[in-house]
């Protein structure tokens, strides 16, 4: 199983009905599956902070969400983050790096370089996944812990996971 | 211009299954005045996620009828959630702006709204089912008619005196707020 295919397997085991994201070409084939399947409802936001409103809402709804976004939508998110601390909403979110390995965009290293940092200082319990194998395992995990504990739960995809941007047409 | 604190009165009265997010400052301050209610979700903070809020609440509950009150600045502060929430298009979903131009809690500067940006104008853009602005209380009756059986999703701009109001403090713990809504919706 690909990793984004495996992640869709842990939605469906854990019963995710929402998906809020801003599109990146990390995420594109899990958008499509989510998009695809009846059960969820994929939001299309038009920044990533929204998404933290829609996680909370639906959970006051009893409805279990996701966020996926990239590594430069963690720093839109900030302050809306103090939502989920303050009541203690379950949340996973999954971030595709850039800035780091192999990157060809400088404009992508000062928020992709601090994005742990910062989702650990705003709450986030956060995994850092490098190899396909383990994505599966280590986002079931997340996901017990987020919705079981009501946590905020951070898994970062590794731009070496994801694979270099190719900039070549 | 309508007394803010009669107006929500008027909105929420026999409000039935209504779910209700306020925004923060003066609308949940209005809303609290108007009768604490365990299906209200108070923020205090969080601007500019009202509305979003209800979008996945009213995705979550589509069986139930949404309302998101809050203030211009909180509205403003979240108006790329418009364009949001007019792709999805929930039909149960109502958003009402108490707009007195101004960010009360502040200090009274003036806002976006006082220079004439429209909400009115900027839902209807946004591909909401209906939007329409009310001054005048006698009107209140109607609109709170919309936010019970009008298709959604939709927009009330009600403009409001900007006169300073006493404050009414609900429920301020957020994981409390959060127990009490779910419970509620449960029952």
């Amino acid at each position: 199983m690909n990793w984004p295919d495996a992640i869709y397997a842990q939605f469906r085991r854990v019963g995710i009905r929402q998906v809020g994201y801003v599109p990146d070409a990390g995420h594109s084939r899990l958008i499509t599956l989510c998009q695809n399947d009846p059960a969820i409802a994929d939001v299309v936001l038009t920044t990533e902070e929204e998404g933290v409103g829609l996680v909370a809402g639906a959970a006051l709804g009893g409805q279990r969400a996701a966020l996926l976004m990239q590594s430069s939508g963690v720093g839109n998110c900030i302050n809306m983050f103090s939502l989920l601390r303050n009541c203690g909403f379950g949340c996973v979110v999954l971030v595709t790096m850039r800035g780091e390995f192999g990157e060809f965009n400088p404009w992508q290293v000062p928020m992709g370089s601090i994005t742990e940092d910062v989702l650990k200082l705003a709450g986030f319990l956060t995994h850092r996944i490098d190899i396909a194998d383990d994505v599966g395992e280590v986002v079931g995990a997340g996901c017990d812990m987020a919705f079981d504990g009501n946590l905020q739960v951070a898994i970062l995809l590794s731009q070496r996971l994801i694979g270099r941007k190719q900039w070549t047409r | 211009m309508l007394d803010r604190r009669r107006f929500v009165a008027d909105l929420l009265a026999d409000r039935g299954d209504l779910l209700v997010v306020t925004g923060l400052g003066s609308a949940t301050y209005d809303a609290a005045a108007a009768g604490d209610h365990p299906l209200n979700f108070y923020l205090w903070g969080a601007m500019g996620g009202a509305l979003m809020i209800g979008l996945g609440l009213a995705l979550a509950r589509p069986d139930r009828r949404v309302t998101v009150i809050t203030g211009d600045g909180d509205f403003l502060m979240g108006l790329g959630s418009l364009a949001t929430v007019g792709v999805k298009q929930p039909n149960n979903l109502s958003v009402v702006v108490l707009d007195n131009g101004h960010y009360g809690e502040t200090g009274m500067q003036a806002s976006a709204t006082q220079a004439g940006i429209d909400p009115v104008a900027t839902a209807l853009a946004c591909r909401f089912k209906q939007a329409c602005q009310v001054s005048r209380i006698e009107d209140a009756g109607a609109m709170r008619a919309l936010l019970h059986s009008g298709e959604g999703p939709l927009l009330i701009h009600a403009r409001i005196k900007s006169e300073d109001t006493p404050r009414v403090l609900p429920l301020r713990d957020g994981h409390a707020i959060k127990e009490r809504f779910i419970a509620a919706l449960k029952a």
